[in-house]
């Protein structure tokens, strides 16, 4: 069904390497988003809200902080990073004319967008120990946790990048579907302040909602049995959307 | 065309009866040809005549539409790997991968090989001297010329000492010291025993390269053969050129010349060009007449028209 041997790791080391030839602009990011988010919503917007169901509003945030990096640097590599590669540096074409097959190409491309919202959280942790908002030692669960969730985003966003007719295009899953998200996931105020039909939405269609959930289990140090859902969840859908992207991108590079 | 011949183990690429369709359009119309071992073999043809199409049906990321295509004996569809790893690829399009210099694209090229990176560091650093890019070694691609990149590019195929050569307009927009250096490279790798199959527009270069050539329009192969032979059966040796005016048309018909129109131009191939141009300075004054050599261009230009491809 799928053609995928251990070449994929070529591709992901070419995408590694790019990365950390540039690594100065690519870790910045993410030791200066969690200090924005936690000053400006944590301790700023935090000074109303205080706590909510008892958690204090900057521990309340800060798995969502995590989730939602996670989100957006394994979204944004997998679309308009991938596209780049994909479109104007014809670098899929360079590499399939080598023995690595196309099915390889995309799932190294995958790969590696899950290993960039990994990274992202990895660096993410110590700043938000700093700030005494995650617990220990139940919060290094994010960093492997992150390589999942991760896949899942980089798998929809290659499933994106293999219908869009051009780079602007991808605009529309970013404003219509990644944004939304960002608000409506559970990551900002409690998924109960919804009403009920957009509750079963978020938790139906919004990915996020469930990395959330998991992540907030996790810096919180208390697991529940729905999180087994939340993490079926997000297997099956990694799953599905996996395969997708690679039959996509069959349809649209083999010509 | 060669379908008869028996078929030898020294053939790397047989061709018989391929076919490439896309939606509404046969780009490739059931072609037959034979690259044997050792040799220079070129895809000569208008824009569009289905050269870059046929190159990359050889090399298996173009599946194809029908007939029998074996690389190495190996089918395409089957042995699309086997066959992709003992390839060298020069693409039309130049795709050095821009965010890394000139010898890190050999290095991270090499990898999709699976060359380890010990035997891949000597071999990148040899390539670079051999196209002559030492100086460019750290150098990212955007700083490079065009000429560089096409070396560049060229080297990068050979990084996994392929047994044959694919090479898509090779020396596209190149100076005239980087086109004869790339020429003696190539010809350096064909006396290494390797097999080159090119596409160029360059008459010139097809004539100086290749052993064998077949001229390609509207996907179909028109003919094949050594340039020499194309030439001696559809121009002749030499080629009479004169000024298009009603007295050497006039003249050119009494003597039962064919001819044909180039612009102001008339030109008669001939194997007997003193006796035409003797008639012709007769009824011109004479620097409107010329005598050279037939070439490749003039069989390329006959057999597929002087009009412009869309
Ligand atoms: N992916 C594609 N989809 C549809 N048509 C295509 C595709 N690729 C090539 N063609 C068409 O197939 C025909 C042959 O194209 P090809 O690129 O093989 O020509 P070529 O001989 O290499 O021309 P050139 O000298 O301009 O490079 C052209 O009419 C072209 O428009
Ligand atoms: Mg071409």
């Amino acid at each position: 069904m799928i053609d995928i041997s251990s070449r994929v790791r070529s591709v992901w080391r070419r995408n590694w390497d790019a990365f950390i030839r540039t690594y100065r602009v690519n870790f910045i990011p993410p030791f200066v988003e969690p200090v924005l988010y936690l000053l400006a919503l944590g301790f700023g917007l935090g000074t109303y809200v205080e706590t909510i169901d008892g958690i204090p509003y900057p521990v309340f945030i800060a798995p969502a902080l995590v989730s939602i990096s996670v989100m957006y640097s394994s979204f944004f590599e997998c679309t308009y990073s991938s596209f780049v590669r994909m479109y104007y540096q014809k670098t899929f074409d360079a590499i399939i004319a080598t023995p690595v097959g196309i099915d390889e190409v995309i799932a190294g491309e995958m790969f590696w967008g899950a290993t960039r919202g990994m990274i992202y959280a990895t660096l993410m942790l110590p700043v938000l120990l700093l700030f005494g908002v995650v617990a220990m030692p139940s919060s290094l669960l994010l960093i492997p946790f992150s390589g999942l969730a991760g896949l899942l985003f980089a798998a929809i966003g290659m499933c994106f990048t293999a219908i869009t007719p051009g780079i602007d295009a991808l605009n529309y899953p970013s404003f219509l579907f990644i944004t939304p998200m960002f608000l409506f996931s559970g990551t900002f105020f409690p998924l109960e302040l919804l009403p009920e039909p957009i509750q079963y939405f978020a938790l139906a269609v919004l990915p996020l909602t469930h990395v959330v959930t998991i992540n907030r289990a996790i810096t919180l140090a208390t697991f529940s049995p729905i999180n087994l859902f939340n993490l079926a969840w997000i297997v099956v859908a990694t799953a599905v959307f996996f395969l997708l992207a690679i039959r996509l991108m069959r349809r649209r590079l083999i010509v | 065309m060669t379908d008869q011949e028996e078929e030898t183990i020294e053939d790397i690429i047989v061709a018989r009866d391929l076919e490439k369709r896309f939606e509404d359009l046969t780009a490739v119309d059931r072609i037959s040809f034979r690259v044997r071992k050792g040799e220079v073999f070129g895809f000569l043809g208008p824009n569009g005549a289905g050269k870059t199409t046929t190159m990359k049906m050889i090399q298996c990321i173009s599946p194809k539409s029908g007939g029998t295509l074996e690389v190495f004996g190996m089918d395409v569809d089957a042995h699309p790997r086997e066959i992709k790893g003992r390839l060298g690829v020069v693409p039309q399009e130049t795709n050095l991968d821009p965010d890394f210099s000139a010898y890190r694209n050999l290095l991270v090229y090499a990898r999709y090989f699976g060359i380890p990176k010990r035997e891949a560091e000597p071999r990148a650093e040899e390539l670079l001297s051999f196209m002559q890019l030492e100086e460019k070694r750290d150098v990212l691609i955007e700083k490079l010329s065009g000429g560089m990149k096409r070396r560049l590019i060229i080297a990068r195929a050979l990084i996994n000492a392929p047994e044959l050569l694919i090479l898509d307009e090779p020396t596209i927009g190149l100076d005239p010291q980087a086109r004869h250096l790339i020429w003696e490279k190539l010809r350096s790798l064909q006396a290494q025993g390797n097999t080159l199959v090119l596409t160029t527009h360059y008459l010139d270069e097809a004539e100086r390269l290749c052993d064998r050539l077949v001229i390609m329009d509207h996907g179909k192969i028109l003919v094949e053969g050594p340039p020499a032979d194309l030439i001696r059966k559809h121009a002749g040796s030499d080629v009479v050129e004169a000024a298009r005016t009603p007295e050497v048309v006039a003249r050119l018909d009494r003597l039962g010349l064919d001819y044909d129109i180039a612009g102001d131009m008339l030109q008669v191939f001939t194997d007997s060009p003193h006796d035409v141009a003797r008639e012709l300075l007769e009824v011109c004054r004479h620097e409107a007449v010329m005598v050279r050599p037939a070439t490749l261009e003039d069989v390329f230009l006959r057999l597929t028209g002087r009009s412009l491809r869309e």
